[in-house]
């Protein structure tokens, strides 16, 4: 088995004349929790995509397990950027997350002892055995990310896709799920990429951190990625990045930038 | 004909009538497929799809009427063609609103040309708009069995891949399911159901046996299956005790259907809320000692 997870060799993402990034060198081992920030329209989901094996390469190689991504590929779970269930769904929360176990099968087979099982143990993994009945209509934000990623680990991925899980939720909700997502990836061996907009609330959990920016991307440890020196050649306009006594950052100069970032 | 105090001497005395008799062979068909299939159209918020297969069906039945054949093959050409034309229009169906009103708008006025060229009896365009099921002859039942039967074997054949597509499209879509294929699948199913339940309560009252049940079912249930079986039981309901009453009163079938269907879903929606609603208790504690309370 291949020491790297995910390997990615000069690598570019786009749509047919429309180049997001590129350049992209990175490789993500097993059990590494790798954030992935960048503004609105960088890249992030582009990236996930790709993994997922929705979107192919405009150039460069990417592979996961040595091979290229496949769409359908059962190593992964994937939690996409969801706001709302709509309220009108009245489908308890169980069945879903069975769905991700047995989703694929054909023919009709009322769920088995061994799925109701299995998707019973993803729940209280994340804490939300006591949800499994209630409908996904009336849960708060906080709690559907819980059964999303129940969903997303009940089939026992190797690689943990997590689009924008905190958005809309508050610190408290934000801080807990981090805590939940530190503990998949360390006590299942889970590599987990998680698109987020603020680094700080991760710097705590993370092994690594991609920037995706300014058409490029930046991959490494937080401490090789997160300094002035390799924003600025992200970004390229000068960055500063300045560290409180609590570990947390402040990126000053990118933000005025936003807007350019095709 | 008499009502008597005695529901089983009356029902024995309908069913002394062919035609009582076939209307309940074909309505308990109907009601089984439009159950099942509108838990799907519910689930998918498709509801104006299977509203624009009826109409489109309209149009199917006005011009087979014109050229002399029976309505429903019609129905099941027009819908089925509109099916597969609404299902390359493209995957998500919330975006399709749009199209879906303009194609459907288009072809009731075909079907009005149709039944004004057609020089018949206007009752035929009567019936296809608010059902007919007092006319189903005996070869129609053999056809709503069939079809019913081979939309129940899809059904059961796409169930799991259908119901995750239908719940959670993205993760369904990147786990490999071939959305397209299921898509296309469940417009023409739906496109069959409607098809044949227009038969019963005609094209413009198709959402008290498709969309009602099912709709009335959510409330009552929250796991799929459970939920199916429910709306199975009150398009039952609703059909046999349609049939029932029309039968020793003047007025349509369709009308007490709709009505018992409706009356259904607001007792429901209105009165079972009230005793148990189905949102879990305001306050919970969660298993890390978090309490939370809904807003």
């Amino acid at each position: 088995m291949p020491s790297n997870l995910i390997t990615a060799d000069n690598l570019a993402a786009g749509y047919r004349e429309k180049t997001v990034w590129r350049d992209a060198n990175f490789a993500f081992g097993r059990g590494e929790f790798i954030a992935v920030i960048g503004p609105n329209g960088a890249g992030k989901t582009t990236l996930f995509r790709l993994l997922l094996g929705l979107q192919r390469p405009t150039s460069g190689s990417l592979k996961i397990f040595d091979a290229p991504p496949k769409r359908g590929n059962p190593q992964i779970g994937y939690v996409p950027q969801r706001h709302v269930i709509d309220s009108d769904t009245n489908v308890e929360c169980l069945e879903l997350v069975r769905l991700g176990l047995s989703g694929k099968k054909w023919g009709f087979n009322p769920f088995s002892k061994k799925e109701n099982d299995a998707a019973m143990a993803a729940l209280e993994s994340v804490g939300a055995a006591e949800l499994a009945h209630s409908s996904l209509g009336v849960l708060s934000g906080g709690e559907l990310q819980r059964i999303f990623l129940a969903e997303a680990l009940v089939s026992e991925p190797d690689i943990l896709l997590l689009d924008e899980p905190l958005s809309n939720l508050d610190l408290r909700r934000e801080t807990d799920l981090l805590h939940l997502v530190n503990d998949v990836v360390r006590s299942r061996d889970v590599t987990a990429l998680l698109i987020a907009h603020n680094i700080n609330p991760l710097l705590p959990h993370l092994d690594k951190v991609m920037y995706v920016a300014n058409g490029k991307v930046a991959t490494g440890k937080p401490s090789e990625v997160l300094t002035s020196e390799s924003l600025t050649a992200l970004y390229g306009v000068q960055v500063e990045v300045l560290r409180d006594p609590h570990g947390n950052v402040a990126i000053i100069g990118v933000e005025e930038h936003h807007g350019d970032m095709k | 004909m008499t009502v008597n105090v005695n529901l089983f001497a009356d029902f024995l005395q309908m069913w002394h009538y062919q035609f009582m008799q076939h209307a309940f062979e074909a309505g308990t068909i109907i009601a089984i497929v439009a159950g099942i299939t509108g838990y799907f159209v519910v689930l998918r918020r498709s509801a104006f799809v299977a509203h624009a297969f009826s109409e489109i069906g309209f149009a199917g039945a006005a011009g087979a009427v014109l050229i002399g054949i029976a309505p429903i093959f019609g129905l099941l050409m027009g819908s089925i063609l509109g099916g597969l034309a609404i299902a390359a229009l493209g995957r998500r169906v919330t975006n399709r609103d749009t199209q879906i009103g303009i194609v459907l708008a288009f072809t009731l006025g075909l079907g009005l040309l149709f039944i004004n060229l057609y020089t018949g009896y206007a009752t035929e365009a009567y019936s296809i708009l608010f059902g007919e099921i007092l006319g189903i002859s005996s070869s129609n039942v053999l056809l709503t069995l069939s079809f019913g039967l081979v939309i129940l074997i899809a059904i059961a054949a796409i169930y799991r891949p259908l119901l995750f597509a239908s719940l959670d499209e993205e993760v369904a879509e990147a786990k490999g399911m071939p959305m397209v294929f299921l898509g296309t699948a469940f417009m023409l199913l739906v496109a069959v159901a409607v098809s044949i339940s227009v038969q019963i309560v005609g094209v413009l009252l198709i959402f008290s046996l498709m969309v009602t049940p099912a709709a009335t079912a959510q409330y009552l249930a929250k796991r799929p299956q459970q939920v199916i079986i429910i709306s199975v039981i009150i398009a039952l309901i609703a059909t046999w005790s349609g049939l029932f009453i029309a039968f020793y009163t003047p007025y349509p079938v369709s009308f007490f259907i709709t009505t018992i269907s409706f009356a259904t879903y607001l007792l429901v929606r209105f009165g079972y809320g009230r005793i148990r609603p189905i949102k879990v208790p305001a306050t919970r504690i969660h298993a890390n000692g978090e309490i939370k309370t809904d807003a």
